[in-house]
């Protein structure tokens, strides 16, 4: 037979890589059902985060220099087979996601254990991992359908993680169908899309779909599929109008999970939108640039300022927050949206250093609940003063969150200004200003409630467990670190910047 | 007091049946219509058919719960192993060559046998667990939760 000549080449541990960042966690999320106990599931998960953490910061040292990593699964070459692509910007991406699981993996343990009947914990540990690895896949993949499926796999699991904080709060179940029924629509047009897509390509291959894209200038269906794609995404982005799943399901869930889905399901889904507004669609495609400027960038600063004034306005620290991530995502948008380089350096340096300060705030509000029972207003008077480490950290993420120099906040807003600067919108920049000064507000109000009230009477006096105070620090510092020491992320978010505007390399035909 | 004679008996020998029909489905997978997910769910079909006309109760002594959640997992982990066997042989991951390196047909076949046995695994617990989880639920919410 002709198949039997051909000589192998045996694949090293380092040619693994792309593939083992997904597999880690993805492995140990069975593993941990079959095992079913309670002690071994916490441990297994950290050590899959740790795993994938590693991993995803090999990945991203080998494709600084502007390398392209390329994975064939089954050994069947791209386009027909699936191919897990690296780049300077998923690699970025793979790394805030196993980061930001990493440390909040040990913090999980006493929060979920207050939070969930014993015999759901090693259950929610399965969930959690399948949910990151899901959103690990659709970070690492380079093929439009198999992104499709990963971004399911995560969906499926957040679903029910937000439901289970009906053990809390009832209303988590109606607000994990809110978002199933939304997210599936989501899921949806994306399919829809892609179908389109394949309808005119023939290619579910995100290098080669460029290419051919490049070459079907002005087809219909190419516009229909680029217009569902964009609005199915925009749903798990939550872009402003189509937002309306996010707050309940950030207030609901556990606090472990809502600070994992705020710091990075949408994270991802904005890299999503990335991917194929520059790399699958280049942006001198006159169609989309089109509906860039007059449909992204009103909505953004929409988002922008409905966000944070309706934060204001909430009486429940969680939702606050949850409506402050809105504001946030606009922010980010607002840096796709400007069609420049620097403002997709800003829209990617905001993805890294909102995934940190959410991930702070919602790691504080955790640790309150887990003392005073709830997230309202009302519970949390006086709390600065029983858990002064865990508020302090909660002024440090709300410093970040407004953009107080020397924090990373600061940072992304800083070159947002630059690159509406660049662009000759000054106005642009006087918003993101003015928003700011909204946040100014919100954050106020959360600062006042927990240092100037006097505490309630029947909270539980006592700080927050030290497996809680570490990783909120771990945080809390990494939100100040990255607001001084600069050049790391922003060199790669710079390099993710180039990368996705040069558009993806020709697809690399093997053999 | 035994009321359904006929669905009793002829359930008993459908059962026997649908689960060979599901078996023949899995594993003509790779030469005809069929395979894993679709004899998992045939073979579902036969717990679920026991289970609606005898009871809960007696299906759940033959094909218990915890072990249907087992075999969710169990599923998967064979279906990924598959793959950890071919990379652990410096083949990239779900190459099926692995499996016979010197006839890498060979290797597809066997591949294939082992993932569909993972898929079937698992669609099969899906499904059972899926009924169960509606037969068995707890019934309504007391006043107190509310």
């Amino acid at each position: 037979m002709a198949t039997e000549g051909v000589q192998h080449v045996a694949l090293s541990l380092t040619d693994h890589l792309p593939v083992l960042v997904v597999l880690i966690p993805f492995l140990a999320a069975p593993l941990v059902v079959l095992i079913g106990r309670n002690r071994l599931a916490w441990p297994l998960a950290f050590i899959a985060a740790i795993g994938s953490f590693v991993v995803s910061a090999q990945l991203l040292m080998q494709v600084g220099d502007g390398d392209v990593l390329s994975y064939h699964l089954g050994g069947w070459a791209p386009p027909l087979g699936i191919e897990y692509r690296v780049d300077a910007a998923n690699a970025f991406v793979l790394l805030i996601i196993s980061a930001i699981a990493t440390v909040l993996l040990p913090y999980t343990r006493a929060s979920i254990r207050a939070e969930l009947p014993e015999r759901h914990i090693a259950l929610f540990y399965a969930l959690f991992l399948l949910a990151f690895s899901g959103l690990l896949g659709v970070a690492v993949t380079g093929d439009a359908f198999n992104l499709f499926v990963f971004l399911e796999i995560s969906s499926l699991s957040t679903y029910v993680l937000i439901a289970l904080g009906a053990y809390k709060d009832k209303r988590a179940l109606t607000t994990a169908f809110n978002y199933l029924v939304m997210g599936t629509i989501g899921a949806t047009f994306y399919v829809i899309g892609i179908g389109f897509l394949y309808m005119a390509t023939g290619t579910l291959n995100m290098a080669d779909l460029a290419e051919r894209i490049a070459d079907a200038q002005g087809n219909r269906t190419i516009h229909a599929g680029f217009a569902f794609v964009v609005v199915g995404i925009g749903l798990k982005v939550a872009i402003y109008p189509l937002h309306l799943w996010l707050p309940n399901a950030y207030t609901y869930a556990p606090s472990a999970v809502s600070a994992f889905l705020a710091a990075t399901a949408t994270k991802v889904a904005v890299y999503v939108l990335m991917r194929f507004m520059f790399s699958v669609f280049q942006p001198g495609y006159t169609y989309e640039a089109a509906i860039l400027h007059l449909i992204i960038l009103p909505l953004a600063i929409l988002g922008m300022f409905a966000g944070s004034f309706i934060a204001i306005f909430q009486n429940d620290f969680k939702k606050m927050l949850a409506y402050s991530s809105i504001a946030q995502i606009g922010y980010m948008l607002l840096g796709i949206g400007l069609l420049s380089e620097t403002g997709l350096t800003a829209a990617i340096i905001h993805l890294f250093n909102h995934a940190i300060t959410k991930a702070t705030l919602f790691m504080v509000v955790g640790a309150y609940v887990l003392r005073s029972g709830g997230s309202f207003y009302a519970n949390l008077e006086g709390m600065g003063r029983i858990m002064p480490w865990t508020s302090a950290a909660a002024v440090v993420g709300g410093l970040s969150l407004i953009g107080v120099p020397g924090t990373a906040g600061f940072i992304s807003k800083w070159i947002l200004v630059q690159a509406a600067l660049e662009s000759g919108a000054w106005w642009i920049a006087l918003l993101v200003v003015a928003s700011s000064l909204l946040a100014v507000i919100y954050v106020w109000r959360g600062v006042e409630v927990v240092f100037l009230k006097p505490p309630q009477d029947d909270v539980d006096r006592r700080e927050a467990p030290l497996t809680m105070i570490v990783p909120i620090w771990i945080m809390a510092a990494a939100c100040v670190y990255f607001g001084l020491a600069t050049d790391v992320t922003l060199s790669a978010a710079q390099a993710a910047a180039e990368g996705l505007f040069a558009g993806p390399l020709p697809l690399t035909v093997e053999h | 007091m035994r009321h359904h004679l006929i669905l009793r008996v002829i359930t008993k020998l459908l059962v026997g049946m649908i689960m060979l029909f599901a078996l023949y489905v899995q594993f003509h997978g790779d030469y005809s219509p069929g395979g894993g997910f679709q004899a998992g769910v045939i073979m579902a079909v036969a717990f679920i058919l026991y289970g609606l006309v005898f009871s809960v109760g007696q299906v759940q002594q033959v094909f218990p719960p915890w072990l249907v959640h087992k075999l969710v997992a169990l599923g998967v982990l064979i279906y990924a192993g598959t793959g950890v066997y071919s990379m652990l042989t410096g083949y990239a991951f779900l190459d099926y060559g692995a499996l016979s390196p010197d006839h890498p047909e060979h290797g597809q076949h066997w591949g294939i046998l082992l993932v569909e046995a993972g898929v079937g695994i698992t669609v099969t617990a899906v499904m059972v667990s899926i009924h169960y989880a509606f037969v068995g639920r707890t019934p309504m919410i007391s006043d107190e939760e509310w």
